[in-house]
């Protein structure tokens, strides 16, 4: 404003304004309480010796924590892959006019929301009790391929499988409700250009659905870090197993838990990160590169 | 010479309610036809019909002769599927009341996307027509801009833009200057009087009268899924027959 020339009538003072802020005296307070709240934690971390700090330092790159950190990452990457690849396939199929195929998808989501997640563990394991040997072929007819059940589903096979196709339902419903935040006429405008629903739902409308669909598959993530430990019930072990493995020969419970909990905040904190950055490569057009457009962006796309 | 656009006895309800009632249109090529009525009267329904956004129940729509959604063999219709719907509508742009730009890609982004995705254009020959598109409706500046940035009739500006990419044949234009401020309608109003001077097939739902009237070859007022009256746009809003076009015109003028 200042530099407008024209701005100011002639002849007339600029009138700054030098005002007493408001005091928050409430804030100090705050202050002070939180300060010494947080000087007793760290006085009594530190010196409680039962926290054995000691043994945290033995274990923390010790073989089977490493180990077990190594599967825990493992699983969660690749249930996580199976579970956003899924997701959105039975998010397209739930779109689909094709009634037989919507109905499908909303039956895989029923069944494998609605039990719960250490059965199907246990069942992925136990596959082999009910079909001692998988065979691809024409029903009734020959069969091309048969191969022993227990050879083809591994423990570490059941647990993707189990962690995976369970996450699938989950992120189907995250991704379904990413798309219906697009509006409509998004999809019509592709539709009026020429491009094919197919087309559309790649380049226009899943694009746009990024938006809603990072935060909550963040979340998504996170949770199944930990949700990863649940392999236990079918024998295989990731990294809190590690831990109450060597916790329950040593019985140093505590230390241990640290261990493990280190360990799951470092891979907290590096998922946050990186869902920031995928934020906002998918947040382009919506986040203001230059101050003074958040209120127009924000105008024209509600 | 075949008709760009050839409307017989169109019908369409939603429900129970019927929005068109045996719409009867022709538009030659190179015209422009624009379309005025109260809201509710089934203009942009008739306009979504003609590129199959909506399915009509009954009646022949025609585009440049052939069937738009079917397919007539042996006497028959057949639905035409999915991508041959798509082929269909290449050569139909259409421009939206309220743009629908694609928020997640710059404006130089959106004309490219339908000539590099439908077409299969190369990144760079999509990116020189849309350059020149961009710089006929006066935006070459703003080419990496996003939606977001733009303003309302730079955005209407971009979306003419974007449906021209596609060089169609016949451009629809539902209310493009509708949701814009007064101050910004006269440039979208000028990019498209050029569009009409170098020959371009129009069919233009609008409220603005002196576009109609300069712009216009012919003129239709519609009110409850009919067409009312029709005609050159100096005598039906100078002396319109008919006592409803009497009425919407004493409102709106
Ligand atoms: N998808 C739909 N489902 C149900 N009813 C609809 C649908 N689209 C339009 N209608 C109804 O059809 C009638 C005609 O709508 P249309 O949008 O064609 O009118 P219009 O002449 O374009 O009006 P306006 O000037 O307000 O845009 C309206 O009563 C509207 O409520
Ligand atoms: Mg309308």
């Amino acid at each position: 404003m200042t530099d407008r020339p024209g701005a100011e009538p002639a002849g007339r003072e600029r009138q700054e304004i030098r005002a007493v802020p408001v005091r928050h005296p409430g804030r100090w307070v705050a202050v002070a309480v939180l300060a010494v709240l947080a000087a007793m934690l760290v006085h009594t971390v530190l010196t409680n010796e039962r926290f054995g700090w000691d043994v945290v330092g033995n274990y923390l790159f010790s073989a089977p924590i490493l180990n077990g950190l190594r599967n825990t990452l493992v699983l969660t990457v690749l249930s996580m892959a199976i579970g956003i690849v899924g997701g959105v396939g039975l998010a397209v199929m739930r779109q689909s006019p094709n009634p037989v195929v919507s109905g499908a998808a909303a039956t895989y989501i029923w069944l494998f929301r609605g039990t719960p997640l250490i059965a199907q563990l246990l069942f992925w394991n136990f596959l082999a009790a009910l079909y001692p040997r998988l065979s691809l072929g024409v029903p009734f007819g020959p069969e091309f391929i048969s191969v022993d059940t227990n050879v083809l589903i591994t423990q570490f096979a059941a647990c993707l499988l189990g962690l995976g196709l369970n996450e699938a339902a989950y992120m189907a419903e995250i991704v379904r409700g990413g798309m219906l935040s697009v509006d409509r006429g998004q999809a019509e405008a592709a539709g009026a250009l020429g491009m094919t629903r197919s087309q559309t739902m790649r380049r226009i409308v899943l694009p746009q659905a990024m938006r809603v669909i990072v935060p909550p598959t963040g979340n998504e993530t996170i949770s199944m870090l930990k949700t990863t430990s649940l392999v236990v019930v079918i024998g295989y072990f990731e990294l809190l197993t590690s831990a109450q493995r060597i916790s329950n020969q040593n019985f140093q419970v505590i230390p241990l838990l640290i261990v493990a909990a280190f360990w799951y905040l470092v891979l907290t904190s590096l998922l946050t990160i990186g869902q920031g950055f995928v934020e906002r490569r998918f947040g382009r057009g919506f986040v203001p590169d230059r101050p003074g457009s958040r209120l127009l962006s924000r105008a024209v796309n509600t | 010479m075949t008709p760009m656009v050839e409307a017989t006895g169109i019908h369409k309800s939603f429900g129970r309610t019927e929005v068109l009632r045996g719409i009867d249109l022709v538009v030659e090529p190179g015209e422009v036809c624009c379309i005025i009525g109260p809201s509710g009267s089934g203009k942009s329904t008739l306009l979504r019909c003609v590129n199959h956004l909506e399915r009509i129940d009954a009646g022949r729509m025609r585009v440049d002769g052939s069937l738009v959604g079917y397919r007539e063999s042996g006497g028959k219709l057949h639905e035409l599927r999915e991508s041959e719907v798509a082929r269909q509508r290449r050569d139909i742009g259409m421009v939206f009341q309220r743009f629908n730009l694609f928020p997640h890609m710059t404006a130089a982004e959106n004309v490219m996307e339908a000539p590099r995705t439908v077409l299969g254009r190369s990144r760079s020959a999509a990116r020189k027509e849309a350059d020149a598109l961009l710089d006929r409706v006066g935006l070459a500046a703003r080419r990496d801009a996003y939606p977001g940035q733009l303003s309302g009739g730079q955005q209407q500006r971009v979306a003419i833009a974007r449906a021209l990419a596609m060089q169609p044949r016949l451009m629809l234009f539902d209310e493009p200057t509708s949701a814009l401020d007064p101050e910004l309608v006269g440039e979208v109003l000028d990019v498209m009087r050029g569009l009409a001077a170098d020959g371009m097939t129009m069919l233009v739902v609008t409220h603005e009268m002196g576009f109609a009237r300069e712009v216009g070859d012919s003129l239709v007022f519609m009110d409850e899924g009919v067409i009312v009256e029709s005609g050159v746009p100096r005598d039906v809003l100078s002396a319109p027959r008919h006592e409803r076009t009497r009425s919407f015109l004493s409102k709106v003028l």
